[in-house]
This record gives C-alpha cells, structure tokens and sequence, in this order.
C-alpha cells in the first residue's frame, strides 16, 4: 500500500472516498462472512472499466470484493468478420471508409483498417458520422461509407445523421451498421450457467439515451441489483456501496446514482431518432460472447438507401474467434486476464488476440497497461 | 466514446437543421443540439448552456460544476487531449 495517502489525495474529495472505501470494506465484509467466493460486481461500461484501473479502486478493494469486468466497450466486442466487411467496403475505389479511430487497429481475420489503408485503402479518421457526411458533401463523385459503431450511447448520433443526410439530400452516404444493444446482452450474460455475478454498475451514458426502466429486468428477472453509475471514481465506489447494500438487505432493484444526467425516462429525441431509422437484427454477432439474439440494429426498410450492406452488395463474413481465447470467461469473471494462457504472451495490446485485449476500455488491456504482468502467476 | 466531453454552447449556426457551435476546452465546433433543445425555444435560448456533447451531438445539459468535473475526469484518465483533437479533426488515435 505504498503511497496511500497521495492515492487518496487524487480524489476530488478525499475525506469522502476514504469515508466510501471505509463503508464499502465494512459492507463487503458482512456480506461475504459465510460465503466461499468474493462478492463480485460487474461494471457493464468500458468508460467505468477504465476509471477502475486509472484510480486502482480495484486494487484498494478488499479481498472480500472482486470486479467482472463487463462486455460495454464496443471496440473490444466487434467481431473479426465486421472488420473484414468494412476492409471488403474500405477497398472499393470510389469509397472514403469514415471510421471512428478506436476502430482502426481492430484485428479482422485479414488484417486491420489501419492496415487496409496502408495498402490503399482510403479510409479516414472522423470524430462524428456529421463529419463523414460533410466529407459526402464535398465529395459528390465518391460514395463515403461510415462505420456505424457503438451502443446507444452513440447510436441517436447515426440515426440523426441519416435524418439530416435524408434532409439534405446527399446521396453518396451509407453506414456499415454495427450498433449494437447492451440489454438483451446483459440478458444473455444472466442466463449462462454458472454467472457469478452479485451486483451490476449500470452504463451512465446508455442509460442518459434510454432511462434506467429497461434494467428492470434485472432486478424483477434475476434478483439483480443494478446501480445506474457516473464516471468519476467518486461515483464509482458510491454506486458500488448503493449496490453492496441492496445485496445486504435482499432487495434488488433499478437505482440511479447518476441522477445529474440520467432522467428516468432517458431522451425522447434520442430515442425518437432511433426507433425511427433503425430495426432490431434477428441476431448479431460479438467478439467474445458469439451470436446474441437482437442484440444488434441494422437500418430499417425505408432507409435501406443509406445502408451500405445493400449499396455494396455485401456478403456478411463470418469469422470465428481465435483460438485460445478465454475473454468470454473472463468477461463473466469466471477467471482472471492473467488465468488466460494467452494474457501477454501471444495476445498483448500491440497484437491484440481477444475482445479484451483490443482497446484501452478492454479487462484485459486494463490489466496489462496498468498492472503489467505482476499478478500473473 | 462513450464518455463524451463537455462544452458550452457559444451561438446558434443552423436553426432549422439544430446546429449550435460549442466550445470544448479553447476549441469550437459545430455540434447537433436536437437532443437537449426545447422544441418551443428557438436554440438561442441554449447559449451559455454546458452541454455533454457524444461525438459531435449534444446528449445532455449539465450544469458548470459537472462539466468541470467531467473535464478534470478526462484529462486524469488521458482522454481530454485526443478528444479535442478528434473534435479538430486531427488523427491522434491511430
């Protein structure tokens, strides 16, 4: 515990997060007298994962607690097919590929964007789908492709895109659609056998765009408890308490810790915009915890004009999941990164293997970057 | 991504298509507004207003005290300065 103090010092309020951390230990403890395993809380958000690791809260958490680091980090969950699509996309000649650079360095069953570009592809960095439609704009002789990504976090963004695009009408725009859905996901997750999970820290920001009423499954379902988070580490280890206490008193349910952002029924406007570009897909596929049904959307019939799978023809590819890849136990938190034979050996941030190796929000990434290989072994 | 940056709305550039100019840490950039503003206000009455703005849309009003503490996040966990540049428009991440 060298340097407690300075730690605690990087608090906004450090008399507070040693009073939470105090709470916390006390709470955990209790809970967890009588039972053989750690109380184990997932956070559901790659933003959260990376705010555990970047304040260590992990690491001053008693032995009592332990986190599952969860699937919300759309980077890391993007399956090698969808990366080998938008390459089959980025490499015809007429097309600018937009992409959000997260995405860049993804591992495809062929190779990366970053690596497509390399070889000629021209394929672009934006911070918004509003900049790839303006690239549309002043490039009426290309066809500008923007790779869709995200959960609902981002997904009003596409959709209001497309509205304006449609408004507009620019014509040589389309989105190579991978938005996907963390509700039938945490759905999926639950109903795995053998799910180790007490706790959830619910996503701040999906739940800004979709109100905390569609985790009530959680509690009502599953006897869950669900604690709607904010990002600081303040907050973090406050949910976390809020969700240990439910534990304690046997009564799950929706909380919002959040409530400074997050009004109870989400953003109408948000939502308004989704449901009216977008359909749920049958299924879709995430690195790491394979086919989900309707976790993902795709563009609905009437803006079917705007979706690149059907201006470019495309045939889906499928890619299984490397081999010796264990992300999908260590999301559920059935092992640690470092239980994983292929943890900084054969899959490192540099060359990523698996899901949670892939981006800075990513367990395993985590792990690796803040931690080194210290705990290994 | 999913954090999301914020930024206080500096003037009105588009009123019928809901486009506001933002500025984020010294740096300003067109941002949709059709999610915060209030459909029986023109987008005017936005000015002064922080807002969390996901990339490139505004998602959420929130007050200075939040914003400044969402920014100091940010530059804690590394993320502010490849999130301004992003918003200029410079490849920072790849």
């Amino acid at each position: 515990m060298n340097g407690t103090l300075r730690f605690i010092d990087e608090f906004r309020d450090p008399a507070l997060a040693e009073n939470l951390f105090a709470e916390i230990a006390v709470t955990a403890a209790r809970i967890a007298a009588g039972r053989d395993r750690p109380v184990t809380i997932m956070e559901v958000c790659g933003g959260h994962t990376h705010t555990i690791f970047r304040y260590a809260l992990e690491a001053r958490m008693p032995e009592t607690i332990q986190f599952a680091h969860g699937p919300g980090c759309p980077v890391c969950v993007l399956p090698r097919g969808r990366v080998d699509d938008a390459i089959a996309i980025a490499r015809h000649k007429e097309v600018i590929f937009t992409t959000f650079g997260d995405a860049m360095r993804v591992p495809g069953a062929q190779g990366s964007l970053i690596q497509a570009r390399a070889a000629g592809a021209d394929i672009r960095l934006v911070y918004s789908p509003l900049d790839a439609l303006a690239l549309a704009k002043a490039n009426p002789d290309r066809e500008v492709v923007f790779f869709a990504l995200g959960f609902e976090t981002t997904m009003p963004s596409t959709a209001l895109t497309i509205l304006r695009a449609a408004r507009s009408n620019i014509k040589n725009f389309s989105l190579l659609c991978h938005h996907i859905t963390i509700i039938p996901t945490l759905r999926a997750l639950l109903e795995q056998p053998d799910f180790p999970v007490d706790g959830f820290i619910g996503p701040g920001h999906v739940a800004m765009v979709i109100g905390t009423r569609p985790f009530q499954f959680l509690p009502e379902e599953f006897g869950q408890p669900l604690v709607v988070s904010g990002f600081e580490p303040l907050d973090i280890l406050q949910s976390l308490l809020m969700v240990l206490r439910q534990i304690e008193t046997g009564k799950p349910q929706v909380e919002n810790q959040y409530r400074r952002v997050v009004p109870e029924d989400g953003n109408k406007a948000a939502m308004a915009a989704v449901a009216e570009v977008y359909e749920t897909r049958p299924e879709c596929e995430w690195r790491g915890l394979g086919t989900i049904a309707e976790s993902g959307v795709r563009l609905a019939p009437a803006w079917e004009v705007y979706d690149a799978e059907k201006r470019f023809d495309l045939t889906l590819h499928q890619a299984p999941d490397p081999e010796g890849c264990r992300c999908n136990d260590v999301l559920v938190g059935r092992i640690r990164p470092w239980d994983c034979a292929a943890f900084g050996t054969i899959c490192t941030p540099e060359n990523p293997l698996g899901a949670l190796m892939v981006s800075s929000e990513g367990a395993c990434a985590a792990y690796y970057q803040y931690q080194g290989m210290k705990r290994a072994g | 991504m999913c954090l999301g940056i914020p930024g206080r709305v500096s003037a009105v550039l588009d009123e019928a298509n809901g486009l506001v100019e933002v500025e984020v840490s010294g740096v300003r950039r067109a941002v949709d507004a059709v999610c915060v503003a209030d459909p029986d206000a023109p987008l005017s009455a936005l000015i002064g207003t922080w807002v969390l703005v996901h990339v490139g849309f505004a998602m959420s009003r929130i007050d200075e005290a939040e914003a400044m503490n969402t920014l100091r996040l940010l530059a804690e966990i590394g993320e502010l300065d490849a999130e301004v540049s992003a918003m200029q428009g410079m490849e920072t991440r790849a």
